[in-house]
């Protein structure tokens, strides 16, 4: 029902791709991250609580389909709703059904609860086409309330020490995640312009944040609570002349990569701190698990191992290649990313 | 065991020397001592040998967490370290690890080594249950002998020294030579009373950056001196309690390597420390590195080695004088002390007073510089007059002024991983030059590109592998490098006839296509301009 083409996954009998790599007719998006929401479709569906931010990605007049979760469109006969995929922001599994056949794609996805977004909600189905960006045994999360301590511990000796405490995280997503974790008493937050406006674009579409101004403007104007202050700031700040306002500074970087310590110290940042929007090793497996599907296509990350691995399970699983790597150890592109 | 975990992970998490050094002062103002003493065992260097066969680690960690051989071969290869692969994979552990370093280390590290299997494998599980992976990865790296966390010893001392209020230099030497991790060690290493230096002890060696200024900006040669930089193993000989020791700069005690040195301990008086390099020696003139090498490389000396490559002392400064340390008192008193002392022990071919270099000026001195590969050194150093003998690696007082390196192009053909920060990385490289239309080995090298320029290779490597050997990786050749090296010989042990020194890689050639690289027959030619053996200058 969907094959993989040279741009993508395609659903022949709906005519429609899901994230499709370059321009189409009709794409259904996951999401709006970068290597997933490309230029130059005729229309694109997505879900409701992402339309805003899709839209803030794409060249203005994009023509954008919103559709409520567990809402249905048909398409020549095909069903294609859109459910919770818990990774930022209106990310959405696609739900295929053509006579009496269910697929799901899954886009990126957490199991573990967000307060920024819907929780992944686990659908049945015959096929499940997964990501795996962190489809090894070595990837387990720890809770994020313990990650969000660690956070709070650090920016607060920090302040004992006189320092500002930067951190990276990418601009959507994950920044604003990392924002509803903070604890506001704790000292005043900044944010990096890429940031503030994927912000801006969350608390309209009603999720609730702490208070946090541009550090364009306020930085500069309050200098004197920088070394209180704790500001978000997208990877592509490292190691710019735009920290510098900051004066004495601390780095940090909250990522899913920060689990292996190569990965950490080649970033060059003071502290990592475990926080990912995808799912972990056992995340993804309790995934697979709950589809019920007997076919699993895997995407993004650790195509191989995942797939010999499932393959021993006893499931039918082929690799697919993706065009665009979302996230990846080394490279840690802003908000192309994850 | 928490507390030390604690302390790695604080080391591991900043960059920065001050916060290292403050991290480590916290551990030792609160460790009990025997605890300290092995802290300090771990942290400068040192490590249990043959605790256990990584093989049995691997086969164990992978049982515990049920997972196929393969798919842990996966993990290490994302990871690249072994202590770490093992401590990621398997699920947090309940307990923690109560009960103190030392307790660990003595009742179920060192056992491992004489305990049967089965024993064996109940510590580790035992270990790994209890701990989170944090705890999990150091207990581990300690198993598999890689401590290694961006500490120098440099740094411990600087801790020990204010946790102790004793001066550093007092600290630095009673971390020097042979010592055991007890409490009494311990003790000794905190202690005030600083008349304590064991007989055999060498003090810190004091080293030299690499000067690249301006030459004017010393102000007037006169103010300096100025000595040839020798190509051997810088040492330390030391006579006392009518015992002689000679240990090298990496701390190791080679007395017996060297009898014809070891031999002039009894021409010294009692309390002398030489500062010196080892050299193979001949007839007034220094012998290619490659017959020191021939020296260092065995365990019995042949009749035939000894006289083939007989081992001179060139002797630098003096540190020890009449059972006083001397190393305050300035280099032109030193040097006269020295002077006088190489002239009392009269043995022109096994201590030579390491001559001045004969430059009124920085120009000719310049001059000079050009002759030094003739002359078998590798450059310059330069010593401030009136300044003291320093601890460790200092900027100001002394200076290395090196030769221009040897520059070649080559080809990359072999990849291999790099170790520590860059475990996952491949960073350690194999390189080739032409022969008759062919690639041939001719020298490997680990540095000198940076951080951006080893991704890029590395994607390159994982994209363009021919073959794999083991953990190698033969690659297109279509990468370019210069190489830089600063001495070349001939070698029968290499493919390429050639062996060179301190190779590192200078720049990337990208704009150079792999026809262009050298030649073995250009690398030869330089064999010309090394040192030239016995009888000359
Ligand atoms: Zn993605
Ligand atoms: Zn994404």
């Amino acid at each position: 029902m969907i094959t993989l083409t040279d741009r993508g996954l395609y659903c022949e009998a709906g005519d429609f791709f899901i994230d499709p790599w370059g321009p189409a007719g009709c794409a259904v998006i996951t999401h709006a991250h970068a290597d997933h929401a490309r230029d130059g479709s005729g229309l694109y569906v997505t879900s409701r609580e992402g339309a805003g931010v899709l839209a803030a990605r794409l060249l203005p007049g994009a023509v954008i389909d919103p559709l409520a979760y567990g809402e249905v469109r048909v398409r020549k006969g095909v069903r294609i709703s859109l459910h919770p995929a818990g990774h930022i922001l209106g990310s959405a599994q696609v739900r295929v059904e053509h006579q009496g056949e269910v697929w799901v794609v899954s886009g990126d996805y957490k199991v573990e609860a967000d307060a920024t977004c819907a929780a992944f909600e686990p659908l049945r189905c015959h096929t499940f086409v997964t990501e795996s960006t962190f489809g090894l045994p070595v990837y387990r999360w720890p809770r994020q309330q313990e990650v969000f301590g660690e956070i709070d511990a650090w920016w607060r000796g920090n302040q004992a020490k006189g320092k500002a405490s930067v951190l990276f995280a990418y601009a959507l997503g994950k920044a604003q995640r990392v924002l509803a974790g903070l604890r506001p008493d704790t000292g005043p937050v900044y944010l990096h312009g890429a940031v503030a406006r994927m912000t801006a674009l969350y608390r309209d579409a009603g999720v609730p944040l702490p208070p946090a101004a541009w550090a364009g403007t306020e930085a500069e104007a309050r200098r004197e609570d920088m070394a209180r202050a704790l500001v978000l700031a997208p990877p592509s700040a490292a190691g710019t002349p735009w920290l510098r306002r900051f004066g004495n500074l601390s780095t940090g970087f909250a990522s899913g990569w920060m689990r292996i310590r190569g990965t950490r110290r080649r970033q060059a940042v003071d502290r990592g701190f475990v926080l990912s929007d995808h799912a972990d090793w056992p995340g993804l497996l309790s995934a697979i698990r709950e589809t019920g599907a007997e076919t699993v296509w895997v995407t993004h990350g650790y195509r191989a191992p995942l797939v010999r691995w499932l393959t021993e399970q006893g499931l039918r699983a082929r690799a697919v290649d993706a065009r665009f790597e979302g996230e990846t150890a080394e490279s840690a592109p802003e908000e192309a990313a994850p | 065991m928490r507390a030390f975990a604690e302390l790695y992970a604080a080391l591991d998490a900043t960059n920065k020397t001050s916060e290292k050094v403050e991290a480590l002062a916290g551990y030792f103002r609160h460790a009990p001592p025997r605890d300290a003493a092995w802290a300090v065992y771990f942290l400068t260097g040192r490590r249990l040998k043959r605790l256990l066969e990584s093989a049995k680690l691997w086969q164990w960690a992978t049982e515990e967490s049920g997972l196929p051989a393969w798919l842990v071969g996966e993990c290490y290869d994302a990871v690249g370290d072994t202590a770490e692969t093992i401590a990621l994979l398997l699920p947090e552990g309940a307990g923690g690890a109560e009960g103190s370093l030392s307790e660990w280390v003595e009742t179920r590290l060192l056992p491992l080594r004489d305990l049967g299997d089965a024993e064996r494998r109940q510590i580790l599980l035992d270990a790994w249950r209890r701990m989170d992976h944090r705890q999990r990865f150091v207990w581990n790296k300690l198993i598999t002998g890689a401590f290694r966390v961006g500490v120098s010893q440099n740094l411990v001392t600087r801790a020990i020294a204010e946790v102790s209020g004793v001066e550093e230099n007092a600290i630095a030497h009673r971390l020097m030579g042979d010592w055991e991790p007890t409490e009494e060690f311990a003790a000794r290493l905190l202690s005030r009373d600083t008349r304590d230096a064991g007989v055999s002890r060498p003090y810190p060696f004091c080293l030299a950056h690499p000067y690249e200024g301006d030459l004017a900006e010393l102000g007037p040669p006169a103010g300096w001196l100025i000595e040839w930089k020798w190509d051997g193993i810088r040492c330390q000989l030391i006579r006392r309690g009518w015992q002689t020791f000679l240990w090298s700069r990496g701390e190791e005690l080679i007395t017996e390597r060297f009898p014809e040195i070891a031999g002039l301990g009894g021409l010294l008086g009692e309390g002398t420390v030489i500062d010196g390099e080892v050299t193979a020696w001949r007839g007034g003139a220094p012998l290619p590195f490659a017959q020191l090498q021939r020296r260092i490389g065995r365990k019995t000396l042949s009749a035939r080695i000894l006289a083939e490559a007989p081992a001179a002392l060139i002797a630098y400064d003096l540190l020890e004088c009449e059972g006083r340390d001397v190393r305050e008192r300035p280099l032109e008193w030193r040097r006269a002390r020295l002077a006088e002392l190489v002239e009392r022990v009269a043995a022109p071919e096994r201590l030579i007073l390491s001559p001045p270099a004969p430059a009124a000026s920085w120009e000719q001195a310049a001059l000079l510089r050009r002759e030094a590969r003739a002359r078998g050194v590798e450059g310059f150093m330069l010593k401030r007059l009136g300044s003291p003998y320093r601890v460790g690696r200092k900027r100001g007082d002394w200076w290395k002024w090196k030769i221009e390196p040897y520059a070649v192009d080559c080809v990359l053909i072999y990849a291999q991983r790099g170790s520590g920060r860059r475990a996952s990385l491949y960073t350690d490289y194999t390189f080739g030059v032409w022969d008759g239309g062919q690639l041939v080995p001719f020298a490997k090298a680990y540095s000198g590109l940076d951080d951006a320029e080893i991704r890029r290779v590395d994607a390159f490597v994982r994209r363009n592998t021919l073959e794999r050997f083991g953990p190698v990786r033969t690659v297109k050749p279509e990468l370019v490098f210069e190489l830089a090296f600063e001495g070349i010989q001939e070698s029968t042990r290499h493919k390429s006839g050639i062996a060179v020194r301190f190779p590192r890689i200078a720049r990337w050639r990208t704009d150079k296509k792999p026809e262009e690289a050298d030649t073995l027959e250009t690398v030869r030619a330089l064999l010309g301009h090394g040192p030239s053996g016995p009888g000359e200058p």
